[in-house]
C-alpha cells in the first residue's frame, strides 16, 4: 500500500516505490478556501527539499507549495490548470500537483505520517 | 480598554454561530468567510442578496446651526459640492490632506428634513485620523457626534430590494433612488436606510441601534434569498465593481484625479477650489495626472496580487498593482493598479511581474462586472 507523509507546511507526498505524488493536505485546502489557480513546476526541474515548487491561489491569496523532498519533477497534473477547484474537491486524489523522483529516501523518513500530522494540525488549532 | 484591544461588532456572536472564519481587520474581529466560501458568497450576492456586517465602519454626525454652516465646514476638508447636496441625498467624497492626498474616502448623507446635520460613514481603519482632523478644524458652533452605539448592515444584490420591501411594507424602500437615504421602520426596527453599497449591485446600507442589530440580522437571514457574506467576498465584489479600497488604491500620497475618482468633485468645486490641495488637484484636472488608476486583465489564469510590478511592452517599469485577485463573476483574474499616464489607455499591452515571470496583460475599462445600481 502506498505510504503518505506530510510536511509542517501542509504538503503531502504519497510514496509509490521510488517516486512520490505531491499535493496539499485536506487541512491546507480547507484553510485556503476556493482554489482559483494552481501552477506546478516544469517537468524535468530538479527540486531541493523545502524550496518553493508550486503555487496554489485562492480568491484572496497566493500560497507557495514547497517540495517535501528533493528530486526531479517527472509529471504534473494536467487537470489543475483549467480546473483548479479539484484541489478543494479531492486534494489527496485528483487534486495532486506533481510527481517527483525521490532522490533520498531518508528525506521521506523525516516527514510526518498521518497520525503525527493529525496531531500536528490539532496542536496548531 | 486599551486602544489596541481587538473590538467586536454587535453581530460578533452571530458570526460565530454561522461558522465564520474570523480574523482581525482594522482593529475588529471580523468574518472573512462563512462555510459557503468566498466564491459561493460572491456569486450569491450577484444573483440574490448578501448580508454584510459593516459595523466596524465609523458612523458619525456633523451638526451645526444650519446646512450652509455644516456644508461650508466640510467643504474645507472634502472636494465634493456639499452645499448643494439636497436633503435625503448622499454623496461619495474624500477627506484630503493639504497636498490633496486622500486621508480617507467616505459617504456623506444629508438626512431628509435636516438643516444642519450630515451623516458620515468612514473607513474603520481611518476613524481615529478622520475624527481628530475634523475636531481640529471644526469652527465654533459645529459639533462632531460619533454614533458609537450604531451598527451598520449592508444588504446587497438583485433581490435586496424585494427582500427589504417585504420587511418594510409601506416604506417605499424598493423605489428609493440610488444614493438617497431616509429613516424607515424595517422588521419592527427604527433604522436609517440608504440605497447604496460597495459591491456594484443594487442594495442598501442600514444603520440601526447596536442592541437591535443581532435580531435584525437574524430576521434578514431568515428570508429565503439572504445569505451572510464575509470580507473576502466583499473585497472581490468591490474589485470587480472597480471601486477603490483605502490602503490599497487610496492613501495620503494619492490624489482623487490619479485615483480616477474625480467624478466625485462637482463642477462648482473644480472652479472655486477651496479644499485642501486644490492647486494640485486643479492642475491635475487641467493637465492630466502623472499616473492614473486603471483596470488590468491578465491574459492567463494567474492572478496578479497587490504589489505586483507593472512594466510596459518593452519592459520598463510603469506602475504597480494595488488590488488583484480572481474575479468570480468575470471568471478570470482581475486587478487594479496605477500606471504612468502614457500607458493608461484601455487596450494597452503591459506586463505583470509575477514570481519573476512577465505575464501578459492589458489595460481594461472599469468596472470589470457591469454595475447594477437602481435607476428607477
Amino acid at each position: 500500500m502506498a505510504e503518505i507523509r506530510y510536511t509542517k507546511d501542509h504538503e503531502y507526498i504519497r510514496v509509490e516505490g521510488g517516486e512520490g505524488v505531491v499535493g496539499i493536505s485536506e487541512h491546507a485546502q480547507q484553510q485556503l478556501g476556493d482554489v482559483v489557480f494552481a501552477e506546478a513546476p516544469p517537468v524535468g526541474k530538479a527540486l531541493k527539499a523545502g524550496e518553493p515548487a508550486a503555487v496554489v491561489e485562492s480568491v484572496k491569496a497566493a500560497s507557495d507549495v514547497f517540495a517535501p523532498v528533493s528530486g526531479e519533477v517527472l509529471a504534473v497534473n494536467p487537470e489543475i490548470e483549467n480546473a483548479p477547484g479539484i484541489i478543494n474537491e479531492d486534494a489527496l486524489g485528483r487534486g495532486w500537483l506533481f510527481r517527483i523522483r525521490i532522490a533520498d529516501p531518508a528525506e521521506i523518513a523525516s516527514l510526518m505520517d498521518e497520525v503525527a500530522y493529525a496531531a500536528f494540525v490539532a496542536s496548531q488549532a | 480598554m486599551s486602544d489596541d484591544a481587538i473590538q467586536k461588532t454587535p453581530l460578533h456572536a452571530l458570526h460565530g454561530e454561522l461558522g465564520a472564519r474570523m480574523a482581525p481587520f482594522a482593529g475588529y474581529d471580523m468574518p472573512i468567510q462563512y462555510p459557503a466560501g468566498v466564491l459561493a458568497e460572491h456569486l450569491h450576492t450577484r444573483k440574490a442578496a448578501g448580508l454584510f456586517d459593516v459595523s466596524h465602519m465609523g458612523q458619525a454626525l456633523i451638526e451645526g446651526p444650519d446646512h450652509a454652516t455644516v456644508a461650508a465646514f466640510l467643504e474645507t476638508l472634502c472636494p465634493a459640492d456639499i452645499l448643494n447636496l439636497a436633503a435625503g441625498r448622499q454623496r461619495y467624497s474624500q477627506i484630503l490632506n493639504d497636498e490633496g492626498g486622500v486621508v480617507d474616502d467616505l459617504m456623506l448623507t444629508r438626512p431628509p428634513g435636516a438643516d444642519g446635520a450630515l451623516r458620515l460613514v468612514v473607513n474603520a481603519s481611518r476613524k481615529g485620523v478622520d475624527y481628530a482632523l475634523i475636531a481640529q478644524r471644526m469652527p465654533a458652533g459645529v459639533r462632531l457626534a460619533r454614533l458609537e452605539d450604531a451598527a451598520l448592515i449592508a444588504l446587497q444584490g438583485p433581490l435586496a430590494a424585494a427582500t427589504l420591501a417585504r420587511l418594510a411594507p409601506g416604506e417605499g424602500l424598493d423605489t428609493m433612488a440610488f444614493m438617497s437615504a431616509k429613516p424607515a421602520r424595517v422588521a419592527g426596527v427604527d433604522a436609517f436606510v440608504s440605497r447604496s453599497g460597495y459591491t456594484g449591485e443594487d442594495g442598501y446600507e442600514i444603520s440601526l441601534a447596536a442592541d437591535q442589530a443581532d435580531g435584525f440580522a437574524r430576521t434578514l437571514l431568515a428570508e429565503p434569498d439572504v445569505a451572510p457574506i464575509g470580507l473576502g467576498a466583499r473585497d472581490s465584489l468591490r474589485l470587480e465593481a472597480g471601486l477603490c479600497l483605502y490602503g490599497h488604491e487610496l492613501d495620503e500620497t494619492v490624489d482623487p484625479v490619479e485615483a480616477a475618482i474625480a467624478w466625485s468633485i462637482q463642477k462648482r468645486r473644480r472652479l472655486e477650489g477651496g479644499f485642501p490641495g486644490a492647486g494640485r488637484i486643479q492642475r491635475a484636472l487641467a493637465e492630466g495626472p502623472r499616473r492614473v488608476r486603471v483596470g488590468l486583465r491578465p491574459e492567463g489564469r494567474a492572478p496578479a496580487r497587490e504589489g505586483t510590478e507593472i512594466v510596459s511592452a518593452d519592459g520598463a517599469p510603469i506602475g504597480v498593482v494595488t488590488s488583484g485577485g480572481f474575479g468570480p463573476s468575470v471568471g478570470a483574474p482581475v486587478a487594479m493598479g496605477f500606471v504612468d499616464r502614457a500607458h493608461a489607455a484601455v487596450g494597452t499591452q503591459v506586463g505583470l511581474i509575477v514570481r519573476g515571470k512577465t505575464l501578459a496583460a492589458r489595460v481594461a475599462s472599469l468596472p470589470f462586472h457591469p454595475n447594477a445600481y437602481y435607476r428607477g
